[in-house]
């Protein structure tokens, strides 16, 4: 009875993602019992986090397909009128328009997005499937580019980029032209003084500051110096679990969200830094394979795009710890704390779940 | 340019599509291989370097200021200590906005527009302080309200600190001397020295008497501590200490109660006194007045102050009794008398008359006496105790200025005593070479006239005649004067012991010595200059008083009350006693104070029945300081 009742419990739970995605958080939960100062305040409220996350992910993971493509189109444009609601009348936080109140709870509705886009984006490619054309293209620009400049606006360059990155991915993978893609990729250098002038100061800086941080040690190169220092003192095999001295003595900061790598890697060192980039790239290897045997193009480009974005979070989030990126607010998934961040990707990682379980049912 | 694939084929579009997921699978690997890279490249190749900015930001070594010795009297009362106080500094490094900083914190406690420039000042000095003050002795009320407000302050601490203090104020001021901020030039000498590593963070130096004389053992050895701090620069934890190294106490021949009873009985006259243990050479007293109050430098005098004590005509700073140079005047005289008798050029029976006058030569310059008729006949007794002028013209012209300049030379006039305070200068007791190199002049014998009674071309210190009285008082023996008798060492309480040795010793016959000794004990005595100050002695009091012209006067009567104040003539008187048995020997000069048997002979009798009875000055409230009441 228990042992039925548990098997259709995790009918649809993908056995090897759920181990990964597992010891990731087991790791992250380590990372940020030492970065709040061996404090079990933050790791409480993460594992509150991680409760809804999973809970979201199982009930994604037991969608039937055919759901996901029915809500594709709403999903996208509800979100599109959350953004534009955001921009009318959210609320700032830190200089940024990002959040909207209902009253009991706040959302960040471009969390929403770096699931929508990729959804709509495939559902869209998927009715097109036997003959797409450069309209088709055209229009999965377009609707790549009205979240993202919504977004872009607010301003979120982070996730921006990330849900820029999340609709790329659907148009590379659903065929996107080679030739249109060195297109594109000169189109966008030509834009790159473009872009820089409708940057605002903040962002200028951080991207100045790229490739000199020293530039502005104590300004907007601090994070960037100290983490690099956090990372670099870590040595090879890390200085220990709880002993990182740049993250205990506040030399670091946002040290359990965005920079959170920069604690792992300095009590880590680099052995740590492989095992977690084996972890993530076992989770993306995970994730094409089951891209790769989806049984539909809407499946196939939702579960690359997906598999794609959590890729694109975590390089970037290393890179920008790493001081080879500039300093985007992107979360690394799975470590880092925060609730919304952790939903959007258990909620994916769900859906690869049920594009894996469920493709027998829609081959035969 | 359309690209229209047609895909109908299941499997060729699966292909096309698994193809490109291969390609991004690629470029994932290539992305984070970048990243190994990266990793490897900061963590492994580069890990020394980081690993040190690590440690650098963490760690911060911190000098630890040694406290600095004491300076006790011969009894042991405290002429300077140190006391802890705390301060509010500011890690300038973490600051952006200094002066709105500065500004808030004012909310919190009193910031003067004084503690403001100070701040200010130690700022454009720039030296490698890890914080700079900007208020001192909190006190507790502004502790308990900073505190409750720190955390809005990152770079913002309050750091115990221990401050010297000088408890009885003028009492000694120009022995003790004080301690103050160390200066540029004083940087650039510490650096010649080699010993401004032993300076780091620490703010003060001594500057004058004892204070920057005995730098070098008050000071003692900077500790260091490696202390482990947050990113706003609080200190979580010492890692590693090496303590600092007290500095060693001095303890002095100076008695603080004969130095107070001194300066108030000095009372606001000008000049000096200086008393020496003639057995020892020890320093028991030594008063320059007009005094200041040494805390006032501690923490950097502020102008008004400064302005008062530089500028004031008295010169309250000048060390008189090291710095004023006087001529000796009549207490020259039982030293040339001993000149007489040691080269034989006179004989104690020997008698002249005295007219009130002495001529030179023949029909040459008049010299007088400076009382007129003059005092008969007059043998060497009554020409110490009667101060006959007369005697001592023809006795100086038989000496000559060279064998004066080579006896008198022995008593250490005109020449540096060493004492063990900075500053001292030369004063002069001339010769003829001197003048030849002076002023390329011949010497005349009228030059040689009026040094017979201690005027003319010489100039002394008080501390000089203090010395010469001493030497005569311990039978020719010389010791260098000092007024530290022991250094304590901080760690092993080991008393080292200054200058216990005499350095020389004058050759006098003992005859001649007690002739000179029983003229001066004369001299307190009924018919002596100073009759009225030795009334009543209970032991015998030794002395020679001594006025010395401020400007010539030539052939004029010297009328006191039409000469102005500062024109008037210096007082002076020396002394020991008992003569038996000296246990003190002093010199008394009073600026302006017209005779010495009037004005100085009085003090010194004070001081030392004071020494050697315990008999108490008259007093007088408004002077009188308790020694060692003012304790904090």
């Amino acid at each position: 009875m228990i042992n039925r009742l548990w098997s259709s419990l995790v009918r649809h739970i993908d056995r090897q993602l759920i181990i990964l995605v597992a010891l990731l958080m087991g790791l992250g939960l380590a990372t940020l019992f030492s970065a709040s100062g061996a404090s079990f305040d933050r790791v409480l409220g993460q594992l509150a986090n991680i409760a809804v996350a999973l809970a979201v992910m199982w009930i994604a993971a037991n969608v039937p397909l055919h759901y996901l493509n029915r809500i594709a189109l709403p999903l996208y444009v509800f979100g599109v009128i959350l953004l534009i609601a955001v921009d009318t009348f959210g609320m700032i936080v830190n200089g940024a328009q990002r959040w909207l109140n209902l009253g009991f709870t706040r959302i960040q509705p471009s969390e929403l997005m770096k699931i929508a886009l990729p959804l709509m984006l495939a559902w869209y490619f998927d009715r097109y499937e036997a003959i797409l054309r450069l309209r088709n293209f055209a229009v999965g620009t377009v609707l790549v580019l009205v979240p993202v400049l919504l977004i872009a606006k607010q301003p979120d360059l982070g996730t921006a980029l990330l849900v820029a990155a999340a609709g790329f991915y659907v148009l590379f993978l659903a065929g996107l032209s080679w030739k249109l893609l060195v297109g594109l990729g000169l189109a966008g250098s030509a834009s790159l003084p473009f872009l820089w002038s409708m940057m605002h100061d903040y962002q200028r800086q951080r991207v100045l500051t790229l490739f000199d941080p020293s530039q502005d040690p104590l300004g907007a190169g601090y994070h960037t110096i100290q983490s690099t220092i956090a990372l670099g003192s870590g040595g090879f095999m890390g200085k220990g679990w709880l002993n990182g001295t740049q993250s205990h003595l506040d030399f670091l900061p946002e040290r359990t969200t965005d920079f959170i790598f920069a604690v792992y890697a300095e009590e880590f060192g680099l052995v740590g830094n492989v095992v977690l980039m084996v972890l993530f790239l076992l989770v993306i290897g995970r994730g094409l394979v089951i891209a790769a045997n989806a049984p539909t193009l809407f499946t196939r480009l939702l579960a690359g795009a997906i598999t794609l974005t959590f890729f694109t979070y975590a390089f970037v989030n290393m890179g920008m710890v790493a001081g080879i990126l500039p300093v985007v607010g992107i979360p690394l998934p799975l470590i880092s704390y925060g609730g919304t961040s952790l939903v959007t990707i258990l909620f994916g990682i769900g859906l690869l779940m049920s594009i894996h379980t469920h493709r027998r049912l829609v081959q035969t | 340019m359309i690209r229209s694939v047609e895909l109908r084929d299941h499997q060729r579009e699966l292909y096309y599509f698994q193809l490109r997921l291969a390609i991004v699978g690629g470029a994932v690997l290539f992305a984070f291989f970048v990243l190994f890279v990266r990793f490897f490249y900061v963590q492994v190749v580069q890990y020394d370097y980081y690993h040190t900015l690590a440690e650098q930001n963490r760690i911060f070594v911190v000098p630890v200021v040694p406290n600095r010795g004491l300076i006790l009297d011969r009894n042991g009362v405290v002429l300077a200590h140190n006391f802890a106080a705390y301060t509010l500094e500011i890690m300038t490094t973490q600051v952006d906005d200094l002066p709105a900083l500065i500004n808030q914190l004012s909310t919190l406690v009193e910031i003067t527009p004084k503690d403001r420039k100070r701040f200010q000042k130690l700022l454009e000095e720039g030296h490698d302080f890890a914080s700079i003050p900007i208020r001192t002795r909190l006190n507790d009320e502004e502790v308990a309200r900073f505190a409750v407000n720190r955390y809005r302050f990152p770079g913002v601490d309050i750091n115990a600190r221990l401050f010297r203090h000088y408890p009885n104020g003028e009492i000694a001021s120009h022995v003790v001397g004080y301690i103050g901020r160390i200066s540029d030039g004083d940087v650039d000498l510490l650096r010649k020295e080699g010993t401004a590593a032993n300076y780091s963070a620490s703010d003060y130096i001594g500057k004058v008497g004892l204070e920057q004389r005995y730098e070098k053992q008050l000071r003692g050895v900077t500790g260091y501590e490696h202390v482990e701090t947050d990113a706003n620069g609080r200190s979580v934890r010492t890692l590693r200490s090496i303590l600092p190294i007290s500095g060693d106490n001095l303890l002095l021949a100076l008695d603080a109660r004969l130095q107070q009873v001194a300066e108030q009985v000095f009372g606001d006259r000008r000049g000096s006194l200086v008393a020496i243990e003639p057995k020892t050479g020890g320093v028991l007293a030594l008063v320059s007045k007009p005094g200041f109050d040494p805390n006032l430098f501690v923490e950097g005098i502020d102008p008004q102050n400064w302005d008062a004590l530089n500028n004031s005509p008295d010169h309250p700073l000048n060390n008189r009794a090291l710095q004023g140079v006087y001529p000796p005047g009549s207490t020259f005289k039982p030293f040339m008398a001993l000149a007489g008798l040691e080269t034989g050029k006179r004989k104690p029976g020997f008698t002249i008359s005295d007219p009130g006058y002495f001529v030179l030569g023949g029909g040459g310059h008049v010299f007088r006496d400076w009382k007129a008729g003059g005092h008969g006949l007059v043998d060497l007794h009554k020409a110490v105790v009667q101060s006959c002028d007369i005697y001592f013209y023809g006795l100086a012209q038989e000496l000559g200025i060279d064998a004066i300049h080579q006896f008198i030379g022995q008593f250490g006039l005109g020449q540096k005593t060493g004492i063990d305070i900075e500053g001292e200068v030369a004063g002069l007791l001339p010769s003829q070479d001197w003048k030849q190199r002076r002023f390329q002049q011949k010497w005349f014998v009228g030059d040689t006239i009026s040094i017979g009674i201690g005027q003319g071309y010489i100039l002394t210190t008080p501390l000089q005649l203090a010395q010469a009285t001493a030497i005569l008082a311990n039978d020719g023996k010389v010791f260098r004067p000092h007024v530290v008798r022991h250094i304590q060492d901080s760690q092993t309480d080991a008393l080292t012991t200054i200058e216990p040795q005499p350095i020389s010793e004058v050759p006098l016959k003992a005859d001649n010595i007690r002739r000179v000794r029983d003229a001066m004990v004369d001299v307190t005595k009924p018919g002596g200059t100073a009759a009225w100050a030795g009334l009543n002695t209970k032991y015998l009091f030794a002395g020679k008083t001594g006025t010395a012209q401020v400007i010539g006067m030539k052939g004029q009567k010297y009328d006191e009350a039409r000469v102005q104040e500062r024109h008037r003539d210096h007082a002076l008187f020396i002394a020991y006693a008992p003569a038996d048995d000296p246990k003190i020997a002093l010199a008394i000069l009073v600026e302006n104070g017209g005779h010495g048997g009037s004005t100085a002979a009085p003090i010194a009798r004070q001081v030392v029945d004071f020494y050697l009875l315990g008999k108490e000055p008259p007093p007088k409230p408004a002077a009188a300081v308790e020694l060692g009441q003012e304790n904090d």
